[in-house]
């Protein structure tokens, strides 16, 4: 990233950092070590005094089995949502990258949802699953099954991977769309000249082709799911019913609102920056992997 | 053509494809329609497919008066706020990240490579992580319920920066000799040449960030207490009260095909430069 | 092996453009034929057609006498190298030459066989477990050709595969193909725009233009005998010159400053104050020590040196003009008599371009 042709001076260079540095310092650097300082401290039960108890909040949580519980629902949210919304991207991708008619408008009719906001994702599902007066739970009612995502907690976990993969669908359809792009035509001409059936074809080329894309939507996906959907559980079940739908991002809003336990909120921040740095890192090895084709 | 031109392999895109799309359209249509019908028969599941004749009458109270239940104010004015909010955000983070990213790219000076990483660093600390820490320092600063708290953290932006920067390191040195022989200096230089060059880009950035600002949640939540404050997708929410019945569900789907409705049009209507910066941004 | 032959094919896009226009041709069993024509004449089209990677919109195609209008690629038998290459990026370079044997369900052992064989005819044995981009363009080259090789097909189809190459290595690969076909005996189609590649690979040369042959014969029948003012000006570097002329005997045509140029009789026979054009190459030119009343004269106006020949350029007759002269003739000045010897006079009709040649199908 060396270049020859360069401005000289100081003052200017640092006067353009200035307000980038200074919105990242206030409010990126400064309250990321706060939750880190905050973290290791306590307060008493009337928010009177507080005292520096270095990993007592980090063995707290550790000891908390309702946190582990948080941690499975997160991991079943996440596999859930990247599962279903990758592979029905990619089944749409391949679909819309066939030399069909009318290709560009089917595009543009799946590729709108990314737009809508997580919140309003959730409020749309919500709508349709409402066990009084969603259409769709009527449906479900009308075939013998009792639905009710206020008070069942699968029902509930069912209605907000939904709406996730809603939303996330057109994002994945979209990079995978690009992937098949890039792979050369001729190399599938290539394979078919070569004896390959359309099926095989797929299978021993496109696919191995397209693996480091979805190496690297797997990983923006579960970013995604960590942090994207907090306005879909939040408007669809509030994390309930019984804390069935609460993932760790929500946990640590939650926690900290009620603010009887900010110390134990931090933790969980600094927990959740453990897993985000670690979520980078691993995309950036992808990201190296995906260069090399 | 690859494959032979089968009826089946003819006929299975299609039918794939229009099964995604009506997946997709269908819970907005949903809404659509709950936006045309009187509360009763929507209270009472009695939807059609069809839409009904409430149509005016909801969105006309809904944007002027707001709904009864829980907040009174008109969705006009969130519409206002969430378009001053998505604007600010989005041209805040061109205007910061395009001067970071040019200082970085085309000057050299000490500690240039830690400018980078400080920078760089912020993509691993989404506001999630530090949300009640941020929320106190905004709270120490008096910016609670105004326009400044709502978007200024909002506004720095690793990901702009490193996009600017990427297109920056394309930009050929040729272009910055030539333009010293003809006596530019650095400022000339950026008005003059990178500016210009950049529009593209900024045009495709300015599309995603304005998505970003518009669909906010988590962050205006904390910060904004006053109703006149609100923006819409908060308001849709604070509308829908899962353990009431007086959850007045058409003004609700009223409200959410108002909040989709134009970052979905920025999608549809600047197609190309949504893809652009979608694809660009996550490279 | 086999023959190939193309009868009336054609090519219509959905748009209506007719990309190829009803081609005739027979490649016997064992010929190296080169399509040559400008880019979009559509020659690739055509390949194409018969790898059947592009369906055939009129006429048929038959491979070795079986019609393969409406069979799979993968069932004609025939090999495919691509101007890209079109490696497998993801595979070795022994699985990409074995993909199309497995797919067939080739027995192991044989596969290996056939790999290393064409591996060792190509010099690639010591790559075979390397992925395609750690190979150079030359490397991926001859995987390229290795793959088409183990398939043993009846016949090869080449879509440009060494325009990606540097100029030294194009020569090289040049070179190799030739000696590769002399062993094989494999029919082979080769599509390129490169007149040098057409005249050294060919056993037979097809000239495309618009979608149409414009002449089809061996390397030397093109360079000697071209049918049209395309081909003529398409092979041969520099082009062949063109001068406007009226004849003016059974033998002779007048251009436009008087001067005279004597043809072969033999050859054509135009109708006396024809209107015509004058082909003259300019490595057959003439220059005569003393002007003659009746000599056409090139004034000269830039002289390029090439090392081995020396190029004039300037007008004859009030047009443009090139001689070229080896590079140790003397200086012939600014003001040059030229001649030429009437079997190198070539006449074209102005209308048409076609040749003016007494049977000019040859």
């Amino acid at each position: 990233m060396e270049r020859r042709a360069l401005f000289g001076g100081k003052v200017l260079p640092y006067s353009l950092l200035l307000p980038q540095f200074a919105i990242v310092v206030v409010f990126f650097y400064v309250p990321a070590v706060q939750a880190v300082w905050q973290s290791m401290l306590m307060q008493d039960a009337f928010g009177i005094s507080t005292e520096f108890v270095w990993f007592e909040n980090y063995t707290i949580l550790a000891a908390n089995p309702e946190y582990y519980r948080t941690m499975g629902t997160t991991a079943v949210f996440s596999v859930l949502v990247a599962f279903l919304s990758l592979s029905s991207g990619l089944l749409l991708a391949v679909m819309a990258d066939k030399q069909i008619k009318g290709a560009t408008i089917y595009k543009t009719m799946l590729i709108w949802p990314y737009a809508v906001a997580p919140a309003v994702a959730g409020v749309l599902w919500l709508f349709m699953f409402q066990p009084s007066l969603g259409m769709l739970a009527k449906a479900l009612r009308s075939w013998g099954i009792d639905w009710n995502p206020l008070l069942n907690g699968n029902h509930a976990m069912i209605l907000v991977v939904l709406a996730a993969t809603w939303k996330q669908i057109s994002y994945n359809f979209l990079f995978f769309l690009a992937g098949l792009a890039a792979i050369p035509k001729s190399v599938i001409e290539a394979a078919a000249i070569d004896g390959a059936r359309p099926m095989r074809r797929f299978w021993t080329i496109v696919f191995p082709l397209l693996s480091p894309t979805a190496f690297f939507l797997l990983t923006v996906n579960i970013v995604y799911v960590f942090f994207d959907t907090f306005g879909i559980i939040d408007s669809v079940t509030s994390g309930g019913p019984a804390g069935n739908t609460t993932t760790m991002v929500y946990k640590v809003y939650a926690d900290g609102k009620l603010g009887s336990d900010l110390g134990g909120s931090a933790a969980q921040s600094v927990v959740l920056m453990a897993i985000v740095i670690a979520l980078t890192a691993v995309q950036f090895k992808f990201v190296e992997r995906r260069v090399q084709y | 053509m690859v494959e032979r031109e089968t009826l089946l392999g003819r006929v299975v895109p299609h039918v794939v494809l229009l099964v995604g799309v009506c997946i997709v359209a269908f819970p907005v249509y949903l809404a659509l329609l709950a936006s045309t019908y009187d509360a009763a028969t929507v209270q009472n599941g009695q939807m059609s497919l069809l839409p009904g004749s409430q149509m005016l009458e909801n969105y006309e109270r809904i944007i002027f008066s707001g709904a009864r239940a829980t907040t009174r104010e008109p969705v006009g004015t969130m519409l206002l706020n969430s378009f001053l909010m998505a604007l600010i955000i989005a041209l805040g983070k061109i205007a910061i990240s395009l001067i970071s990213a040019y200082a970085i790219v085309f000057f050299r000076f000490p500690f240039r490579m830690a400018a980078f990483w400080l920078i760089f660093v912020t993509l691993m600390l989404p506001v999630e992580v530090r949300i009640y820490p941020t929320y106190k320092i905004v709270a120490d600063l008096g910016l609670l319920d105004t326009y400044t708290g709502l978007t200024l953290p909002l506004i720095a932006s690793a990901t702009a920066t490193l996009l600017f920067r990427q297109f920056f390191m394309t930009v050929p040195e040729e272009l910055v000799e030539a333009s010293k022989i003809d006596g530019a200096g650095p400022v000339r230089f950026f008005k003059d040449t990178l500016l210009p060059l950049s529009i593209t880009t900024m045009a495709a950035l300015f599309v995603i960030q304005f998505i970003y600002g518009w669909n906010q949640y988590l962050w205006p939540l904390l910060i904004t207490t006053r109703d006149n404050m609100q923006t819409i997708v908060i308001g849709i929410k604070k509308m829908i009260v899962t353990q009431d019945a007086l959850t007045e569900w058409q003004l609700a789907m009223a409200t959410a095909v108002l909040a989709l409705l134009p970052p979905v049009l920025v999608v549809v209507l600047m197609q190309k430069l949504f893809v652009k910066g979608l694809v660009e941004t996550e490279k | 092996m086999a023959s190939v032959v193309l009868e009336s094919v054609r090519k219509v896009y959905a748009g209506g453009v007719e990309a190829v226009k009803g081609i005739s041709l027979t490649i016997p069993d064992g010929n190296f034929t080169v399509l040559l024509g400008p880019s979009g004449c559509g020659k690739s089209t055509l390949l194409r057609m018969i790898a059947g990677l592009e369906e055939i919109s009129g006429g048929t195609v038959s491979i070795g006498g079986r019609t393969v209008n409406d069979v799979e690629p993968s069932e004609r038998d025939i090999a495919m190298v691509f101007q890209n290459y079109a490696l497998y990026p993801h595979m070795s370079v022994y699985d990409n030459m074995a993909y199309g044997l497995r797919n067939r369900g080739t027995p192991k052992d044989e596969i290996a066989r056939r790999v290393a064989d064409a591996a060792r005819l190509l010099a690639i044995e010591p790559y075979l477990k390397r992925k395609p981009r750690a190979l150079s363009g030359g490397q991926r080259q001859r995987v390229a050709m290795g793959r088409a090789i183990v398939r043993e097909p009846a016949a090869f189809l080449f879509d440009e595969p060494l325009s990606n190459l540097d100029a030294k290595l194009r020569v090289q690969m040049r070179l190799e193909i030739r000696k590769l076909h002399n062993r094989l005996k494999a029919t082979s189609i080769f599509v390129t725009h490169d007149q040098v590649e057409a005249m050294t690979l060919a056993d037979q040369v097809v000239v495309m233009n618009g979608g149409r042959i414009e002449q089809v014969g061996t390397p030397l029948d093109i360079y000697r005998a071209p049918s049209s003012k395309f081909v003529a000006t398409f092979i041969g570097s520099p082009a062949m010159n063109l001068v406007s002329g009226t004849v003016v005997s059974s033998d002779e045509v007048a251009l436009a400053d008087g001067s005279r140029l004597r043809f072969d009789a033999a050859i054509y026979a135009p109708g006396k104050g024809a209107k015509v054009e004058v082909g003259l190459r300019p490595e057959e030119a003439k220059v005569e020590s003393a002007p003659g009343p009746q000599l056409p004269k090139l004034l000269c106006d830039v002289t390029e040196e090439l090392g081995a020949t020396r190029l004039l350029h300037g007008t004859l007759a009030g047009e443009a003009f090139v001689l070229a002269l080896p590079s140790d003739a003397a200086d012939p000045g600014r003001t040059i008599p030229v001649s030429a010897s009437p079997a190198n006079v070539h006449l074209f009709d102005v209308e048409s371009g076609r040749s003016l040649r007494r049977s000019a199908d040859v």
